[in-house]
């Protein structure tokens, strides 16, 4: 009996091979955009593990230097000598590889990098001073040198282990580090740091970057945009199914009144399912390789522009983002058939086979599908009013989304309604009554445009708003024409000899951290005057901020520290004993992840006396010429100098990059949605005769019938279309004021971009106009003998 | 062979129960053929339900071979459809994906009765053998309802039920199909209950019942 049923079920899907596609379409494009994200992210995760495992960075404690960037190789000698545990690093850039000097002898053993594999050599890998690399950079390194390559799989990307002497020689620092790693044991009675190298300062491990936790809220949006795509695939896959069940009703009644009984049936079509499951979901994970290969070199450096981490640049297959693949289909399709497979299990023998699901939308289930819309859109708002931190965020996206989806069916057919009963001519009410007609069958597909473009709206609203805030923060933030760094504090005095006469003004740039708010802060001193005054802007101030500050009586916060210690304008904080101040100001610090404080330069050196400014902002009228005096005359190295406009021309380059990648999951989601318009516009077409042959027979020619076609497509994609855009800017403002702040703690300002979103809307009706080109075309085709069986009862 | 013991069915209508069947009764030996006349909505068809085990009766009793089948659940009604009876409806009901041949061996692979050549030979006699490897679609009607007869004699069933086999087809057709199917259910031995309005059609079998308001007349 088995294979009977099983060659009838099979036996629609052969004769209906546009569905089948469909359907495995469907399911292949969703697994594809969920998976490729997944693979991106759990490569990014990966590489940060491996980072991690190299210099243990965030396990153990570093000594590092207070001012500059070297340690000189004495210093670690009398700490060695002194009973310190450390273990000597030295970190620089080598043809265009992040270079690490270790010393396998003292490092800590669990750093995998450093970690002796069975029948490790000591004595050949001293005299040889071999190079670790992982495999992938293996290749490209060997170019670079004549020396022994130690392939280490865990390591980090583009990163490049080798024994501390080797290092410091090629890159010409010989006798100097750049930190010292701590062992967690160390000896009893150990002496003070502070007496044995008052010139440096000991890091503990939790104030080390913490690369996984800073990025958790990229890798969340892009997983929430992964599980958009995924949403508009299964929307697809829905549609399928839904068709494909209510197609073979008649052959399910046969079924069963020969005898099949509904649990086996149920089973072999679950089982059906399954298999079509299985299939798109390992084509869809292929797939979704191939994205996450095209993806990942801009998530790398759109990574490694915003937090730092280095991302390897290209993929491996991972079992977890395989498996999550394999589940997110099977899960989907579950999800998609549920209702289908509910159906048929109710569904009695003795009712005819008639199609339900297509008519028009019953009374009672545009009841339950406004209801289930009105529930959701108040979920919406009770989220954005009373909810907190992301996944509340996330949920008020999801009930608004939805909810917004299942209204369209609603509000489109009262428009249509609408429309219908203000027409005149017989053949107007018959176009908008049919379109209404046609509602339910594409409202699946409609609903992923919807979606696609709500998307598109929110996220490029996002982005540009984002570009916008982004380049005023620049020109703000770097006024000044030169940076410079000194290698140590009697540089930076020479320095600032050398330069008073010659610039118009010399800025200090110098930071310590310090706790405000019990919150972990940079605290500035800033030399307040006519270039401050004249550049920063504030989200909100006091009437004179920056003269409440430089007479020290106030400090000036980021909305960071802000927002996170619920301090604003006029509250008071303690920075030291004795040292309260009020809140000047509060500016805008875009994509800084910890909080900020300015005060006068003068108060900081009361706070902060040992700190020496060895960083100089130095406004110039003829920045070539100090440049050239700089490096000529002063004897400074050219890679101490760095000219604003690099600086803002490497800033905007990242951030270009950055979302490079939002950028082309909305060209695929929006091509994902003119896909399901194409597929249920040819899935309907069949099911459209008996409903166009009336129209036919009273006169209507059947190239008069495909251009309406064309017509009625493009009047539903614009509709939509008109739908999305509120939609969309409810989705932008959702992310930047709820989600951003959330996840980055500031706010960024909205604006809006009619002429992006009038093109977008045209590129939507394109598509929708284009997917509706050939089944228009076939039905101004289609033989009279085939309109003409419709009267016949031979159908 | 069939036995239909004061069998009563209702349906809940918007007006509150609506009684179909008042309590039926009639006896079938094998081979004999019957016709259930009556006016549209005398509860003909819902009989003939009833007896294939499409639906269940609310009251009263129907035994085919000495088994009662009144309250068997729906796995084992199924199995009575697959085995036993054989089923044949005005419109058809084949399976539009499947081709003729396919459709002809469908039940009787269900039944795992299927022998190609007394299939071969059922086609023969039904005029189909040039259609075998086209689609539902392709065929007439009349061509459509030799090939639902075909289906349903190949699985060999005891008892066949036509609910108004003929009503989509001409006359001419009609009768021709009428006759065929006659005189291959003779050959196999089986009992036929028929459902029809036609007086004819009624006229060619060896009992007619006529049912009116549920109950017979």
């Amino acid at each position: 009996m088995t294979g009977a049923v099983a060659q009838a079920l099979w036996s629609h899907w052969r004769r209906s091979p546009l569905q089948l596609f469909t359907l495995l379409a469907g399911l292949i494009l969703a697994t594809a955009l969920w998976s490729g994200v997944q693979a991106v992210n759990s490569e990014a995760r990966a590489s940060y593990d491996a980072a991690a495992a190299t210099l243990g960075e965030g396990q153990f404690d570093q000594i590092t230097p207070r001012q500059g960037s070297e340690i000189a190789q004495d210093s670690y000698i009398a700490l060695r000598r002194a009973g310190w545990q450390v273990a000597p690093v030295i970190e620089g850039r080598w043809n265009g590889f992040r270079l690490i000097g270790l010393d396998p002898l003292t490092a800590p053993a669990s750093l995998s990098s450093v970690q002796p594999e069975e029948g490790f050599d000591f004595a050949d890998y001293l005299r040889e001073g071999p190079l670790s690399v992982n495999a992938e950079s293996a290749s490209r390194f060997a170019e670079l040198t004549d020396r022994p390559l130690r392939i280490v799989a865990d390591l980090a990307p583009d990163t490049v282990i080798a024994d501390i002497g080797v290092a410091q020689a090629l890159l010409r620092a010989e006798g100097m580090l750049t930190r010292l790693i701590v062992s967690p044991s160390q000896p009893l009675n150990l002496p003070e740091l502070d007496e044995i190298a008052p010139e440096l300062q000991l890091d503990p491990a939790a104030a080390s970057a913490d690369v996984g936790r800073l990025t958790d809220s990229f890798h969340l949006n892009l997983t929430a945009f992964g599980f958009l795509s995924f949403a508009v695939g299964i929307f697809i896959v829905h549609g399928a199914i839904g068709l494909a069940f209510e197609q073979r009703r008649a052959m399910i009644r046969t079924l069963r009144a020969t005898g099949v009984p509904l649990a086996r049936l149920t089973l072999m079509m679950a089982a059906e399912l399954l298999l079509f499951a299985l299939l798109g979901g390992a084509i869809g994970v292929l797939c979704g390789y191939g994205i996450a290969a095209l993806l990942l070199p801009d998530v790398a450096a759109t990574l490694e522009g915003l937090y730092g981490a280095q991302v390897a640049g290209t993929l491996q297959f991972r079992a977890s983002w395989w498996l999550s693949g394999f589940a997110i289909c099977i899960g989907g399709t579950a999800l998609a058939s549920s209702g289908a497979l509910w159906r048929l299990s109710r569904v009695s023998v003795i009712e005819t086979g008639r199609a339900q699901a297509w008519r028009a939308l019953s009374g009672k289930t545009s009841v339950v599908q406004g209801a289930v819309a009105a529930i959701l859109l108040l979920a919406a708002l009770i989220f954005a009013n009373f909810g907190h931190g992301l996944i509340a965020g996330f949920s008020l996206l999801g009930c608004l989304l939805l909810g917004a989806a299942l209204l369209l069916p609603l509000m489109l057919s009262a428009v249509l309604g609408l429309a219908q009963r203000v027409s005149r001519s017989a053949l107007l009410q018959w176009f908008w009554a049919d379109t209404r007609q046609q509602l339910p069958g594409l409202s699946l597909a409609l609903m992923a445009l919807l979606l696609a473009m709500a998307a598109n709206v929110g996220v490029s609203t996002m982005v540009s708003s984002f570009r916008l805030t982004f380049i005023g923060f620049l020109d703000q933030r770097l006024f000044s024409e030169l940076y410079v760094r000194a290698d140590d504090a009697e540089q930076a005095q020479a320095l600032q000899d050398f330069l008073s006469p010659r610039a118009r003004d010399v800025l200090p740039i110098v930071e310590e951290e310090w706790e405000v708010a019990g919150l972990p802060t940079e605290l500035f001193g800033a030399q307040i005057g006519p270039s401050y005054i004249e550049n920063w802007g504030f989200l909100d101030a006091s009437d004179n901020p920056w003269e409440e500050t430089a007479r020290g009586e106030a400090v000036l916060i980021n909305e960071q520290l802000a927002r996170r210690a619920g301090l604003w304008v006029g509250d008071e904080v303690l920075l030291s004993e004795g040292v309260t101040l009020r809140i000047a100001g509060v500016f805008g610090d875009y994509g800084n992840p910890i909080g900020q404080s300015v005060v006068s330069y003068s108060l900081f050196e009361q706070l902060a006396p040992d700190a020496m400014p060895t960083n100089f902002g130095i406004r110039s009228d003829a920045p070539e010429a100090l440049t050239r005096a700089l490096i000529n005359d002063f004897g400074l190295r050219e890679t101490q100098i760095v000219d604003q406009a690099s600086i803002k021309a490497l800033s905007l380059d990242i951030f270009e990059r950055t979302f490079t990648v939002t950028g082309a999951l909305n060209v695929l989601t929006l091509a994902v949605a003119g896909f399901a318009i194409l597929m249920s516009l040819l899935t309907l077409a069949a099911m459209r005769v008996p409903q166009l042959a009336p129209a036919w027979a009273l006169g209507l020619t059947r190239a008069k019938l495909g251009q309406l076609e064309l017509v009625r497509a493009l009047i539903l994609a614009a509709l939509t279309a008109l739908f999305a855009l509120p939609l969309g800017l409810a989705l932008a403002w959702v992310l930047l004021a709820i989600v951003n702040v959330e996840a980055f703690g500031w706010r960024l300002p909205m604006y809006l971009f009619p002429a992006d979103y009038a093109r977008l809307g045209l590129f939507a009706t394109a598509a929708a106009l284009i997917a509706a080109s050939w089944p228009a075309l076939k039905l101004s085709r289609l033989p009279p003998a085939d309109l003409l069986k419709v009267f016949s009862n031979e159908r | 062979m069939l036995d239909v013991s004061q069998v009563t069915k209702s349906y809940s209508g918007a007006d509150g129960p609506v009684i179909v069947l008042r309590g039926v009764s009639f006896s079938l030996g094998a081979g004999e053929t019957l016709a259930l006349t009556g006016e549209s909505g005398s509860g003909k068809s819902t009989l003939l339900h009833l007896i294939g085990g499409l639906d269940q009766a609310d009251g009263g009793q129907i035994t085919i071979e000495g088994r009662d089948i009144t309250h068997l659940g729906d796995a084992e009604r199924a199995a009575l459809r697959r085995d036993e009876v054989g089923l044949i409806f005005q419109q058809f009901n084949l399976i539009p994906s499947l081709d003729v041949a396919a459709n002809i061996a469908f039940q009787a692979r269900l039944a795992g009765r299927y022998d190609k050549e007394s299939a071969r030979d059922l086609s023969n006699k039904l005029g189909l053998t040039e259609q075998l490897s086209k689609y539902p679609e392709q065929l007439s009607g009349g061509q459509q309802q030799r090939v639902a007869i075909a289906r349903t004699l190949a699985a060999r069933p005891k008892l066949v039920l036509a609910d108004e086999p003929t009503g989509n087809l001409d006359e001419d057709t009609a009768a021709q199909v009428l006759d065929e199917m006659l005189a291959l259910v003779n050959d196999t031995g089986a009992a036929l209950i028929t459902v029809t309005h036609s007086p004819q059609i009624a006229a060619k079998m060896g009992r007619v019942l006529r049912l009116s308001h549920g109950q017979l007349a």
